[in-house]
């Protein structure tokens, strides 16, 4: 046996240095080729989309303005004694690009640091919905039965609210500021993804390699992390980055309605509401925020489409 | 090296003494619940598989054979699904009465399973090195480099070519035959004792089909494992089974030794199956086909289920369900291995 033993590996020895050379001869060749997988090809297909360079510069962009506003503006919001009545609503000028609003505060430092709320809501609700809404129907769509149908008809009753009219009513009782919005939004929002996230769990759990997988002994929670998610997450993803926009808008609506963002804090859809009151007389006050918040969403719905043409094709 | 000891040490299996066999089944009946009824789709199924061995479940399609194997798996789906009674015996002890935890750890390190079709078995965002790899890092706790390691290793026994270049691919970039010796790759990763592999060869190309089942002969041979192989094709069989168990609407209509059956069948159901492949010989003759169709499990014909489709049906065959007699020469010597589940088993095979 010993005999045998030592002949053997010098066996395997033997082959694996013969192996060896030619083995990376082979791999330098496959180095140069792209790796076609779904995430890369995605990641290849964004690089060369326009829509979503424009997107991703002007996010990126908004993410700036909202970390750090000071770096676009000396002023402050917060400071009272910044704004004086005299200067209400006049226009534009070299050293106030924005002009005043109604109160006679500077309209461009308000614009600026409004970003952050809406930046937070944004993030935040998506956040959310998609911990929320993905974990409820991986278990839904996993577990299946009982679980499923309890869990569905729950997220139907969600469903069934109108978002806008759902957030008045909760909105109306709470104090608002942009955590509240977004918890709100995120409490309305997330059955949208529950369903994508269970069909699409029920439409890969079915598939042969989760059972080869339960055949090779991996148990529910690796097939879940493992096999389903990743398979499940894609449209996933495209949803979430194209309702993030949406989110916003949601946030400055409730906000324009008086119940959203209170006063101190500021918010685009705040400052929309208080100059629509004199608009004719001074549109600029109106024009800014609305302008920023609308390039604000649009930034983010061209990155979701972008996204969504990346990672599903055929949805196009 | 342990390869050598244990094929050294383990006699020849034709030629155990009885002991245990490795797998054992035994009258195995598997229901399906749907709203139409109560399909029966296994319907007291017996064999057993002994180390080394290779056992040919033969039957066309609803006859019950994937079914049983995944029973064996514990894979079944089990609301819709349900085993009345049965026991499967594996190396003695009985699976399904094993916790689903105890079950589970069977799963892959005792028994795995090749499936027919492996680009759809393999997980389309994990490249195969992570997936092989996966198996070592589950039930054998290695690193993820020791794993990337064991799974080129691997790849190079089942003779992927340029195995350490094609670790990092994924599944679609790999032929259907490359991919069908990546699943055999995962199947053979911990060495179980035992491997089901279900049509392992049907979604191939036939020249293809030929090489992946040298290779599973092979590999089962170095390895001294029970194999159980799941098919519809005669031809695959002929070489590689020591044994054939014909599977007929949830029965085992006939066992033989893998020679036998071709040179002289016992049940019509086999005689057709082997009347019904081409021969060069008859080249220009009308093909023989069994006529009718396969039966519907919510509804098995009484009697012997092959009946309504049996050129030699009697009344006899429409009323009683025939056992599995114990098939003997003419002149009543034993045919070791042999059984089967006609009526008129005498008549077929002394003619």
């Amino acid at each position: 046996m010993r005999d045998t033993t030592t002949v053997g590996d010098e066996l395997t020895t033997d082959t694996q240095t013969a192996g060896a050379p030619s083995a990376s001869k082979h791999a330098k060749p496959a180095k140069k080729e792209r790796e076609a997988s779904l995430w890369s090809d995605a990641m290849g297909d964004l690089r060369r989309n326009p829509v979503f360079i424009i997107g991703a510069v002007l996010v990126l962009f908004l993410l700036v303005l909202a970390a750090v506003p000071g770096l676009f503006t000396s002023g402050s919001p917060f400071d009272a004694t910044a704004c004086k009545l005299q200067d209400s609503l006049k226009t534009p000028s070299s050293s106030h690009w924005f002009g005043y609003d109604i109160q006679g505060c500077d309209v461009y430092t308000r614009t600026v640091w409004a970003a952050r709320n809406s930046v937070i809501v944004g993030i935040t609700t998506t956040t959310l919905v998609l911990l929320v809404g993905s974990g409820l129907g991986l278990i839904a769509g996993w577990v299946g039965g009982f679980v499923d149908s309890v869990l569905s008809r729950f997220t139907e009753i969600f469903f069934a609210i109108p978002v806008l009219l759902g957030g008045m009513l909760i909105m109306s009782g709470l104090q608002g500021n942009a955590w509240t919005v977004s918890v709100v939004l995120a409490t309305l929002g997330w059955p949208q993804i529950f369903r994508i996230m269970r069909s699409s769990v029920l439409q890969n759990k079915n598939n042969d390699y989760v059972m080869a997988a339960r055949a090779l002994g991996a148990g529910t929670w690796r097939i879940t992390v493992r096999h389903i998610l990743p398979n499940a997450v894609a449209p996933v993803i495209v949803v979430g980055a194209i309702s993030l926009g949406v989110y916003i808008s949601a946030e400055a609506a409730l906000s324009y309605l008086g119940i959203g963002v209170q006063p101190p804090g500021i918010s685009w859809g705040l400052m929309v509401s208080d100059a629509s009151v004199r608009w004719l007389q001074a549109p600029h006050v109106l024009l800014f925020p609305a302008a920023a918040l609308s390039v604000t969403v649009l930034a983010f719905i061209m990155v979701g489409d972008a996204v969504r043409d990346a990672l599903d094709p055929k949805l196009r | 090296m342990t390869i050598i000891d244990k094929t050294s040490n383990v006699p020849a299996p034709r030629s155990a003494p009885e002991g245990t066999p490795l797998l054992e089944v035994r009258d195995l009946h598997v229901e399906f619940h749907t709203r139409d009824g109560v399909a029966k789709a296994v319907n007291g199924v017996s064999y057993s598989v002994n180390a080394g061995e290779t056992l040919a479940v033969l039957g066309e399609s609803g006859s019950g054979k994937s079914v049983t194997a995944q029973a064996i798996m514990g894979i079944l789906d089990m609301p819709p699904g349900k085993i009345p009674h049965g026991e499967i015996l594996f190396q003695g002890t009985d699976l399904l009465k094993l916790p689903a935890e105890e079950f589970r750890k069977v799963r892959g390190q005792k028994i795995a399973m090749i499936f027919q079709d492996a680009l759809s078995s393999l997980n389309p965002v994990h490249t195969v090195g992570a997936q092989l790899g996966e198996m070592f890092r589950v039930h054998r706790g290695m690193s993820k480099k020791d794993a990337t390691a064991k799974a080129i290793e691997l790849m190079d026994r089942v003779k992927i070519p340029a195995a350490k270049a094609r670790v990092g691919d994924y599944p679609h970039q790999f032929s259907g035959g490359m991919r069908q010796r990546i699943m055999i790759a995962m199947a053979m990763a911990l060495e179980p004792d035992l491997i089901i592999a279900d049509e392992p060869t049907t979604a191939l190309d036939v020249t293809v089909q030929a090489q992946v089942m040298d290779l599973l002969a092979e590999l089962q041979r170095e390895m001294n494992m029970g194999l159980i192989l799941i098919t519809h094709d005669l031809g695959v069989v002929a070489d590689v089974a020591d044994k054939i168990a014909v599977m007929y609407g949830g029965r085992i209509v006939e066992n033989a030794p893998v020679h036998e059956i071709y040179k002289r069948p016992a049940h019509p159901y086999t005689r057709g199956l082997l009347d019904s492949i081409p021969r060069l010989d008859q080249k220009g003759q009308e093909l023989y086909a069994i006529k009718g169709l396969p039966p519907n499990l919510l509804n098995i014909p009484s009697g012997c289920a092959f009946n309504p489709r049996c050129p030699k049906a009697q009344d006899i065959c429409r009323t009683d369900v025939p056992v599995l007699h114990p098939v003997t020469e003419r002149d009543g010597a034993d045919l070791p291995g042999r059984t089967s589940a006609c009526h008129f088993w005498k008549e077929q095979i002394h003619g």
